[in-house]
């Protein structure tokens, strides 16, 4: 589908369902539809059985961390129609208390997709019979995709020879944590503050 | 003292971490009410690597060798999903030998992974010479990798832009050349396999998926065209070069693992005839030039011109430190993956390293329903039913 058409036809999503829907846009080719988190269920019923969409394909539910923003997660579901080819992203503004509707009574392949972004962020799904931990360690704590979690981690295992099992410390670090900034910040980059910058006038 | 009557419980056990038939580290818990399966709960996440975490780490370049990891059957299929979003963002195109290379590459790699598949699946049933059959093509085809790659398995070969080198003309004409007598052993592990009356005991009307089920339950690939839905997005959503290639769509009738069975031994076929038309149009005028983007600022210049111009080193030097910077933006770029739709969620935020890397697996859809599609089947064909699914944990736990 060409961009005018997709724009058309997040045009009509967002009329046929004012409240639910608040805007679309269309990038590369790609429509993206703003939804209110606790109305996804209704927008999901409508773009899986209105003729004009079908959308019955649960291609992804993820999320993004942006803990700069007041809903610091973007909760991203993909949705494949076969009919009419083409592919939707839904987003969701969320932040870690919001109570975000599980799609799981209307597409049951929500299930695994809602457990992992609840494992690996933190967002809250409503309504989901088994919120379960899913990818990470049994007694995990923390969510480690959320952007403020250490890549290293907080725990390290090893198999203790005197204990006779598997035991869990604090992890420790023989060198620190190598993170190279390549990032030049002579192209563009909006870095808040160079050496030297404070002597320039504004 | 009365007697109490005796209590029926469920018979409880667990299948894996560790079992041949589990096609990697699955533990499922089963729940048996006498031989019929009542309940199965599948705990994942015993190869879970943090590939996605990892991702944000690296710049672009440097992301591409965790896709191979992650479905290790056919990595190149993978690296083309990460290429493609990238490119998406960055608004190149690749030019057409990369193209050719790339489709060609991905051909091998979707024979590689049935070949596992189907051997595989017909020893969890009982059958022991495919796999021995199998594993010698895949041999070969790994030498293919090896030769373009300098690695058998984790090639990253592909680039953001394109692939990494060209292709030897003596690569491609061995390529050619194995085409033809590969078809023949395929013939074999159908005379084997096909009419065989334990395959097909073990096989037919053993997990059925209705065609409205596998939509909603995130299917894709095999699974969907099992049941009946003529969908591949090499044909609907054509990228590369596939919207030229000549090629069929098999599709099954029933949704069972017979049908499966049988539509990824026609993939094969039909992946074998996409080789011979890139390696024509590989041969052909049109077909020779670059392989990457000219664009320095996205691909290295070659090491030649590094020896002479200054600019080619500085780019160079820029690359592999800084690496690429891709524009801001988000998108979904998807393959047709031998197990299904690989697609890959890609937020940049301007710099050189991915916001966000979401990898969409289709394992990890398909392993999900394995509770609804194993309910009321024998403790002996899950086996049957996990083969045929295609699970690979790479790609299921990331």
């Amino acid at each position: 589908m060409d961009d005018a058409k997709l724009d058309a036809l997040g045009q009509t999503i967002v009329s046929a369902l004012p409240g639910a829907a608040t805007g679309h846009s269309v990038a590369f080719n790609q429509l993206t539809v703003d939804v209110e988190a606790a109305k996804i269920v209704e927008v999901v019923k409508y773009l899986r059985d209105d003729p004009g969409c079908r959308f019955v394909n649960i291609t992804d539910v993820t999320a993004v961390d942006y803990p700069s923003r007041e809903k610091r997660f973007d909760v991203i579901y993909h949705f494949l129609s076969p009919t009419l080819n083409t592919r939707i992203r839904l987003r969701v503004a969320a932040d870690e208390t919001t109570q975000v509707p599980s799609l799981i009574d209307e597409f049951p392949g929500a299930d695994w997709f809602e457990r992992e972004a609840y494992d690996l962020y933190g967002v809250f799904f409503v309504g989901h019979p088994d919120m379960r931990r899913l990818l990470t360690d049994y007694g995990f704590e923390g969510h480690p995709l959320r952007k403020d979690f250490p890549t290293t981690g907080f725990v390290e295992v090893r198999y203790d020879d005197q204990e006779k099992r598997v035991v869990y410390e604090p992890v420790r670090l023989n060198q620190e944590f190598r993170k190279f900034d390549f990032l030049s910040p002579w192209e563009g980059a909006d870095y808040p503050v160079l050496p030297g910058d404070e002597k320039a006038k504004q | 003292m009365n007697e109490q009557p005796e209590q029926l419980r469920n018979f409880t056990i667990n299948f894996g971490p560790q079992h041949p038939a589990a096609h990697g580290v699955l533990r499922l818990v089963l729940e048996l009410d006498g031989e019929i399966v009542a309940r199965v709960d599948p705990h994942i996440g015993l190869l879970h690597r943090g590939t996605e975490k990892l991702i944000e780490q690296k710049t672009y370049l440097q992301a591409i060798p965790y896709f191979d990891r992650l479905d290790y059957v056919a990595p190149m299929n993978q690296e083309h999903a990460f290429c493609l979003a990238a490119e998406k963002l960055l608004g190149i195109e690749v030019p057409r030998r990369g193209q050719l290379i790339r489709v060609l590459y991905c051909e091998i790699g979707r024979i590689l992974s049935h070949l596992l598949n189907v051997t595989t699946q017909a020893m969890d049933v009982g059958a022991l010479t495919p796999p021995l059959w199998g594993f010698e093509e895949r041999e070969k085809l790994m030498v293919f990798y090896e030769r373009a790659s300098g690695s058998r398995m984790h090639a990253a070969f592909f680039r953001v832009g394109g692939v990494h080198q060209d292709l030897p003309q003596k690569l491609v004409d061995d390529i050619e050349a194995w085409c033809d007598p590969f078809l023949k052993v395929v013939d074999d592990l159908d005379r084997l396999l096909t009419a065989n009356r334990i395959f097909k005991q073990r096989n037919v009307d053993i997990g059925v998926v209705p065609l409205k089920e596998a939509w909603e339950w995130g299917f894709s690939g095999v699974m969907v065209r099992g049941s009946g839905a003529a969908w591949d997005l090499r044909k609907s959503q054509p990228y590369e070069c596939y919207a030229e290639m000549d090629f069929d769509i098999p599709i099954g009738k029933n949704g069972d693992c017979y049908d499966r069975y049988l539509i990824r031994m026609e993939e094969m076929r039909q992946s074998v005839r996409i080789m011979r038309q890139c390696i024509q149009k590989l041969n052909a005028p049109e077909g020779k030039g670059p392989v990457v983007v000219a664009d320095n600022k996205v691909s290295p210049p070659r090491r030649g011109e590094m020896k002479r111009s200054m600019e080619a080193l500085i780019h160079h030097f820029k690359l592999y430190t800084e690496g690429v910077r891709v524009p801001a933006g988000e998108v979904y770029a998807a393959v047709e993956a031998p197990k299904g739709e690989f697609g890959v969620y890609l937020v940049s935020d301007g710099t050189n390293k991915p916001y966000k890397c979401k990898i969409r697996a289709p394992g990890f859809a398909h392993l999900q329903a394995m509770d609804h599609i194993c309910r009321g089947h024998l403790l002996a064909d899950v086996s049957a039913i996990l083969g045929s699914l295609d699970i690979v944990f790479g790609e299921v736990d990331r």
